[in-house]
């Protein structure tokens, strides 16, 4: 699987959402309607899953799953 | 993880301020409640090795944590390396506190920045950086030493009143927003114990206060610690957003 299938699988059973609903462009308080608690808890179980980590100023850059996907993929290659 | 009951056993807890005083009762109370306790403090080496002595000699488990609560980045690197050692932080007791008493026309700016930086601005660091532990595990206990002088205030300590005050607003928020994590926060407002910092009162305030506690006596730390260690345990875990007034009768809420 690569990161961004994991991270769409993370999302899918973490927040236990649809699948059909966890597509790349869905922003995820606006679209797909989680707190920002939320937001903020699956970003932690992101940083363990992938073994990276998610400065402060950064966690107000992710927005849509693909923002996700995105930092992630950067993050991971930096490893 | 949580029991219902009050025994800590496989536990991890953070007290700030606990080399003296209430801190130092609430890190034993803990440690032998079962918790593995790091003992937070910021200047007093001496104090801080003779908790943790005590501690160990009451067959208890914990260490020494150095850093000053005020301090964000020392704060956030500490929490962060000391859960990922112990790989978990179940109790945080945001228990340290100064006071730098002036009447408003000698407090300085400093006095007043100080206590809000170490008592209200400290506690939030440290909740800020348990909480990525504690959201992570889903399960977690928040605790803050607030002070009756929060409510009722006192003549010379504008600051630290407004300070416990903050707290406490603090306690309900974060309360609010960590609650669907199974995370409690909470705050206890003791008010006359006999420590270093109330022994510092002149002789006449202390008697004048004592006169007035419907129990008769001053609380003791250990006092403090019980009820720290019921919010801490699993037998709170409904309990949150709360102060508790412990007072001996003086003031309820």
């Amino acid at each position: 699987m690569d990161i961004k299938e994991r991270v769409i699988q993370l999302i899918i059973e973490h927040l236990e959402l649809a699948p059909a609903d966890v597509v790349p462009e869905a922003h995820f308080i606006d679209d797909l309607g989680i707190s920002s608690m939320d937001l903020w808890e699956l970003v932690l179980v992101m940083e363990d899953e992938f073994g990276l980590e998610v400065p402060d100023e950064d966690l107000e850059k992710i927005g849509t799953i693909q923002d996700a996907i995105n930092f992630i993929t950067a993050h991971a290659e930096e490893k | 993880m949580p029991t219902d009951d009050l025994d800590l056993s496989g536990q991890v807890a953070l007290v700030t301020g606990g080399s003296r005083g209430i801190g130092r009762a609430i890190a034993l109370r803990l440690s032998q409640a079962g918790a593995y306790v790091a003992i937070n403090y910021s200047a007093d080496d001496q104090a801080a090795k003779r908790t943790l002595l005590d501690l160990e000699r009451g067959g208890g488990q914990g260490e020494l944590q150095k850093f000053p609560v005020e301090n964000f980045a020392k704060v956030q690197d500490a929490i962060k390396e000391f859960s990922k050692r112990k790989g978990r932080l179940d109790i945080l007791v945001n228990n340290a506190g100064i006071s730098r008493d002036q009447v408003l026309a000698r407090m300085k700016p400093e006095d007043w920045h100080r206590v809000l930086a170490v008592n209200l601005t400290g506690a939030f660091y440290c909740c800020r950086a348990a909480a990525r532990v504690m959201v992570r595990r889903r399960y977690g206990r928040i605790i803050v030493i607030s002070s009756i002088i929060g409510r009722i205030g006192r003549a010379g300590q504008a600051n630290y009143a407004a300070s416990k005050a903050g707290l406490e607003a603090m306690t309900r928020s974060l309360a609010l927003e960590l609650a669907g994590r199974q995370i409690t926060v909470n705050a206890v407002a003791p008010g006359y114990i006999e420590t270093e910092m109330t022994l510092a009162l002149p002789p006449k305030v202390r008697q004048e206060i004592l006169d007035h506690i419907p129990s008769g006596r001053a609380g003791t730390a250990e006092d403090v610690a019980g009820v720290v260690l019921f919010l801490a345990s699993g037998l709170s875990a409904y309990l949150t957003g709360q102060t508790l007034h412990l007072n001996g009768g003086l003031y309820f809420g």
